[in-house]
């Protein structure tokens, strides 16, 4: 009986492996003729998504919404040799969604959060001749393009506009898992801040995950008891409670002095208590869709920028504050806007390390 | 903040908290007592929670500021009917529990995110707008000490939870239906021979898991996220499980443990922000939560023993 069974099986597996082998060929050339019929200015190209999902109202979803307008303004189609995406639902996904799109041909393959730098690295030295961009974090590959955002220069707009509007000079800060993207905004919420006024105290917690509402909840639950009447989050899914913390306590009391500052996307949608309350100050703003055109643009151009990083921050249009729903007073974004052409212009150079804030705050 | 202050914020949020945990916990509690383990609690809770905040959503409009409450009974009836799959697969069909509980996850989250898709066209719902609020008690608010920690700011579900694990000790000790329930856990033939259903009290048991869990997975989504993703309900039904196991299968037990959970995850949360203990790195606190179970298991609970006939089908007539 049993043997009988081991016999099946390995011989279902032989017939797994012949399959498979034959899938693969098909594969490769579907995908060369769709190249061969695409237009031929347009380049083709796919993401990964990283564990948060195509549409996690922020990161992923911005870097698809810039390659679908992106494919739909050239013609392009969903799909092998047009634009696609493949989304990772645990982090085992990352290298064969990478590999599946080396096959398929794609000639740009885009790979969103630093989740992913050590699959792209291993990926990268084996597929030669695929080019990939990886956002938020570093690769030195020659075929990898890596593309940064200066965070602290968002964060330090939202720390003015923060500091500017607290009743309560108390101020909270919401960390995801300490990295070095988490580490730029809030070294550059705390110097936006300190610029504006240095006795404005800012609490900070970091919740050690991306995606726990209940933990998010509780940490602003605290700050506000504490007195705080702005947090600012930067932990992903976390800040879902940080928002329902304000929505409740905004729905309990309307008078109450509840604001939460977003991050990456507009979250204003998120703040909505009802038809005529939101508590979303303002956002900080991560423009992944600009920073993969910029790479498209290269590419095209035939400069794809592989084993370079490129940084983009307010001057490049990288990032930015959101000024939906007008809760930013008019005096307070006329001093944003100050501040922002002294970062532009290159008069003042915003923290991104907690080194660099501790020499900031002594000058 | 006070020293009142903080003890009071400990307290409130470790139950609040704890509420859904214990929801889920005393389901597990009753499958398990009567012989089923339902190791697809978590599966339930995303059932009950995708189906809480659909409601949340489209009649808070018809049921104003009684949506939650509503809302948490309709996923309770939702879930339980989901749970039927489980009792089906496993108690007529006799299939592996365990394997028919992690089939019933697999699905429950499958579903639940594929119905979001088709419903809304994207990965999330909206934000939900009726959310379970914090409130004082009236007289009992302003009793020095006691008022700031028990009866301010507190959750209606915190309560509802831990009169809920009451209950559920009084029908499993004190009721003939409890001991009926623990006959057919402990020695399904025994109790089959004085006369018992023993699969029909197991088809019952599941489905008040599938009910309870529902009411936990509508509380915390209707509390914390407020909309339903694939990582709104992330393992609070196994934290669940692990509370009944700590709770020694006993409905007051597992409250304990439930509220011990949300003990530790709240002292983590506020630890950041008092003095002494935020110069502990982070990490410390974050693993806090886990090093108290652990060490609460190895050192003072003492042996934990499951019902005797769990993960059996009941097969009459077979020794």
């Amino acid at each position: 009986m049993k043997k009988s069974i081991l016999s099946i099986l390995s011989l279902l597996l032989v017939l797994g492996f012949v399959l498979v082998g034959c899938g693969k060929k098909e594969d490769d050339k579907q995908g060369a003729s769709n190249n061969e019929g695409a237009n031929n200015d347009a380049i083709s190209i796919a993401m990964v998504t990283d564990t948060g999902g195509v549409d996690d109202k922020s990161f992923n979803q911005l870097a698809w919404e810039g390659l679908k307008a992106y494919g739909e303004e050239n013609g392009l189609e969903k799909g092998d040799g047009g634009y696609d995406y493949l989304q990772s639902n645990t982090d085992a996904d990352y290298v064969p969604n990478l590999n599946s799109l080396v096959r398929r041909d794609f000639d740009l393959i885009v790979a969103t959060g630093f989740m992913l730098a050590e699959p792209i690295a291993e990926i990268a030295d084996q597929k030669k001749d695929a080019k990939f961009v990886i956002i938020d974090s570093e690769v030195q590959k020659d075929n990898v393009a890596s593309v940064m955002f200066k965070e602290q220069e968002a964060s330090f707009l939202a720390g003015v506009a923060a500091a500017l509007q607290t009743k309560t000079k108390k101020l909270g800060f919401v960390g995801g898992m300490e990295s070095d993207v988490i580490e730029r905004f809030e070294t550059g919420f705390r110097a936006g801040v300190a610029s504006v006024d240095p006795s404005i105290e800012v609490m900070i917690n970091y919740t050690g995950s991306f995606g726990s509402p209940e933990l998010g909840k509780a940490a602003a639950n605290q700050m506000y008891t504490a007195g705080a009447d702005i947090i600012f989050h930067a932990s992903g899914g976390t800040g879902n409670g940080v928002f329902t913390e304000a929505v409740e306590r905004k729905t309990a009391d309307p008078n109450a002095d509840v604001w939460v500052i977003g991050v990456d996307s507009d979250q204003y949608h998120l703040g909505k208590v009802n038809d005529d309350t939101n508590i979303t100050l303002t956002s900080a703003l991560k423009r992944i869709d600009v920073a993969i055109n910029d790479v498209i643009k290269l590419t095209k151009e035939g400069n794809f920028p592989g084993g370079n990083t490129t940084t983009l921050g307010l001057a490049e249009d990288g990032v930015g504050l959101a000024e939906t729903g007008g809760n930013l007073t008019a005096e307070t974004l006329a001093t944003v806007n100050e501040w922002k052409e002294k970062i532009v212009n290159g008069d003042l150079t915003v923290p991104g390390t907690y080194e660099e804030l501790k020499s900031f705050e002594e000058q | 903040m006070s020293l009142l202050d903080t003890i009071a914020f400990v307290f409130y949020n470790a139950l609040f908290y704890a509420a859904p945990l214990i929801f889920t916990g005393l389901g597990a509690v009753f499958t398990e007592r009567s012989g089923v383990t339902n190791i697809g609690l978590e599966g339930i809770m995303q059932v009950g929670a995708f189906t809480a905040i659909l409601f949340n959503l489209f009649y808070a409009d018809v049921f104003g500021s009684m949506t939650i409450w509503t809302a948490i009974l309709v996923s309770m009836v939702v879930s339980a009917i989901f749970s039927l799959l489980l009792a089906v697969a496993s108690i007529t069909f006799r299939a592996d529990q365990i394997i028919s509980g992690t089939a019933l996850n697999m699905l429950a989250a499958g579903l639940t995110i594929f119905l979001v898709k088709m419903i809304f066209g994207k990965g999330q719902t909206d934000m939900a707008t009726e959310i379970n609020s914090r409130f004082n008690v009236p007289v009992l608010k302003d009793i020095p000490v006691i008022g700031p920690i028990f009866f301010q700011n507190v959750y209606i579900t915190s309560y509802l939870a831990i009169l809920a694990a009451i209950i559920g000790w009084v029908i499993i000790y004190k009721t003939p239906f409890g001991l009926r329930l623990r006959a057919v856990g402990e020695h399904p033939m025994a109790a089959d021979t004085m006369g018992i259903n023993v699969n029909r009290m197991r088809y019952i048991a599941v489905m008040i898991s599938g009910g309870l869990g529902g009411i936990g997975g509508a509380i915390f989504a209707q509390s914390f996220s407020m909309d339903y993703s694939h990582s709104t309900i992330s393992g609070q039904g196994f934290m669940a499980i692990a509370a009944m196991i700590f709770g020694k299968w006993n409905p007051l037990g597992m409250m304990g443990a439930a509220i011990f959970f949300g003990f530790a995850q709240s002292l983590s949360t506020i630890g950041s922000n008092l003095p002494v203990i935020k110069d502990i790195p982070n990490v410390y606190l974050f693993i806090l939560p886990y090093v108290l179970t652990v060490f609460a298991i190895a050192g003072f609970i003492g042996k934990s023993v499951a019902p005797k006939a769990i993960n059996t089908p009941y097969i009459k007539g077979s020794r």
